[in-house]
């Protein structure tokens, strides 16, 4: 991801700062612009989430892209934020340790990066909170 | 809105063709349903061609001029586009080209797909395929396809009675098929020990649950129906058309394991074929990994939810089976060339009807299609038949 696509999100990434919809309510994480529901009669205002979920489904994953090759095997798992919205993220726990259900919190991590000399992603992960 | 009928179909070996290129995949499909049309290549109106991407696999965009330039139809100057909707562009493309004869625009219209997937290395193709969902919010997270379906299969195996045998047995049936497929990348038949012993790609998918990489091209040819029999004695009408949209990212799905893209196209389609379930005597479904083929089967509504592994393991959608299911090895074992898929799935489909499937010869009047990008973001689906 270039540099600037990263940039742009830093605090949606490092946060966990989305939007809610001040019409019908909803949250989002990731981030919308629009409202699907309310679509331009909505009003979309930023929203900082607690962090705290649960695992709806989740994988190990043991072949990865170059870029996350090098820490294989990890967990990632679909996230139900206790506001609603759901998010795709690494746990990081033992792959035997995850669960459906499992109950987890928000920490901030270095996710990948960019070869050697490229710039360092970091964001959001999950630890286990039981 | 005129009736559409596909009077030639065209496919290369799908394999790894290190010796031959992009382009001269496409001619040799292009040939090929052309000349199972009866038509030449100066009564081509249009061409439709799905490729999800040229760009990362061999770094070639304005694939339409391209494929155009070597067909030696360039010089004509028709219309040449090139659609893209990640793995299912080739069910697009048949779409568009389907649009385009029953709109009356155009009269003989080429569908092609093609995708030449094995020119970069592993972490390339997987990082590409990755494209196919949502790049910023589950590609950042380290979230590959494989791994994406794991999280379905999964959800499934967490709500429903399914087991890792049931689901093993979708790739031994698929590679059966496979071996009596002359075009099948994987022509030889697996167990149910093979699946479980491979390597674990993402927990509990293992490599033989997932379609391998795969070059190759198919082509069909379509004109309206009423024109048909100037070409052809066999022309398969076109009975529906049908493509659907889902969010781009799985995390936003309704159901995690429910696509409910495929839900809505397969009812739309049935109701614009005027047709019910017992109508279909044959599918072709998008087993990009074998979790797919089960929700597949289940969310066109052929089963209810958590029934398909059993029908499975009961041979039901084997060749012999009541409702035989990817009779040219699917995804799985045909192999999975992601542009070329869709195209190739209309092939089969057209090859059952005419009877021409040889070994993998099933009794066929009406065939179903269907073709998914990404998790189920898009979905299209065909219904052909006989006339």
């Amino acid at each position: 991801m270039s540099v600037s696509r990263f940039w742009r999100k830093i605090p949606q990434r490092y946060n966990l700062i989305g939007t809610q919809c001040t019409t019908c309510g909803r949250y989002f994480y990731p981030p919308r612009s629009l409202c699907p529901d309310c679509r331009r009669s909505g009003t979309i205002v930023e929203h900082q989430f607690r962090g705290e979920g649960t695992i709806v489904t989740y994988t190990v994953i043991r072949t990865a892209s170059d870029l996350f090759e090098h820490t294989t095997p990890y967990v990632l798992a679909i996230v139900r934020l206790d506001e609603g919205p759901n998010l795709t993220a690494q746990v990081v726990c033992r792959p035997e340790e995850a669960r459906i259900g499992m109950r987890v919190k928000s920490v901030f991590r270095r996710i990948a990066a960019d070869g050697e000399s490229g710039v360092i992603h970091y964001g959001t992960k999950f630890v286990p909170a039981e | 809105m005129r009736d559409v009928a596909v009077i030639g179909v065209g496919c290369t070996q799908f394999s790894e063709h290190w010796y031959t290129s992009f382009r001269n995949l496409f001619v040799e499909a292009g040939t090929l349903a052309l000349e199972d049309a009866g038509v030449t290549g100066g009564e081509v109106d249009a061409l439709y061609v799905g490729n999800m991407s040229a760009g990362r696999f061999v770094e070639q965009e304005h694939i339409g001029a391209l494929i155009a330039d070597y067909a030696g139809l360039a010089t004509n100057h028709i219309p040449s586009t090139r659609v893209e909707a990640a793995c299912a562009s080739g069910g697009l493309a048949f779409r568009q080209a389907v649009i385009a004869v029953a709109s009356g625009m155009e009269d003989v219209v080429v569908a092609a797909g093609v995708e030449k997937m094995t020119d970069v290395g592993t972490g390339v193709g997987v990082d590409t395929l990755a494209g196919a969902a949502d790049r910023e919010w589950e590609g950042f997270a380290g979230a590959t396809f494989p791994g994406l379906y794991a999280m379905i299969a999964n959800d499934y195996m967490h709500r429903y009675a399914l087991t890792r045998e049931q689901l093993a047995q979708v790739a031994v049936k698929n590679h059966e098929n496979g071996a009596k497929n002359p075009i099948a990348q994987f022509r030889q038949q697996i167990t149910i020990d093979t699946v479980l012993n491979s390597p674990m790609v993402a927990d509990p998918l293992r490599l033989f649950d997932c379609s391998p990489i795969t070059d190759g091209a198919a082509a069909v040819v379509v004109v309206p129906l009423e024109r048909a029999r100037e070409f052809t004695d066999t022309p398969v009408r076109v009975l529906a058309s049908v493509q659907a949209s889902d969010t781009i990212a799985l995390h936003d799905r309704r159901d995690i394991s429910t696509l409910d893209a495929t839900v809505a196209a397969g009812r739309r389609a049935l109701r614009q074929a005027r047709l019910e379930h017992r109508d279909i005597d044959m599918l072709e479904v998008h087993d990009c990994f074998t979790i797919a083929e089960i929700c597949a089967i289940e969310d066109l509504g052929f089963c209810a939810k958590g029934e398909a592994g059993r029908l499975t393991e009961e041979g039901v959608t084997a060749l012999a089976g009541d409702l035989p299911v990817n009779t040219s090895g699917g995804l799985k074992a045909c192999g999975h060339p992601v542009g070329a898929t869709g195209i190739k799935q209309i092939y089969e489909i057209v090859t059952q009807i005419r009877g021409e499937a040889g070994k993998r010869q099933v009794d066929a009047e009406v065939g179903l299609a269907h073709n998914v990008g990404g998790t189920g973001a898009t979905v299209v689906v065909h219904i052909l038949g006989g006339c």
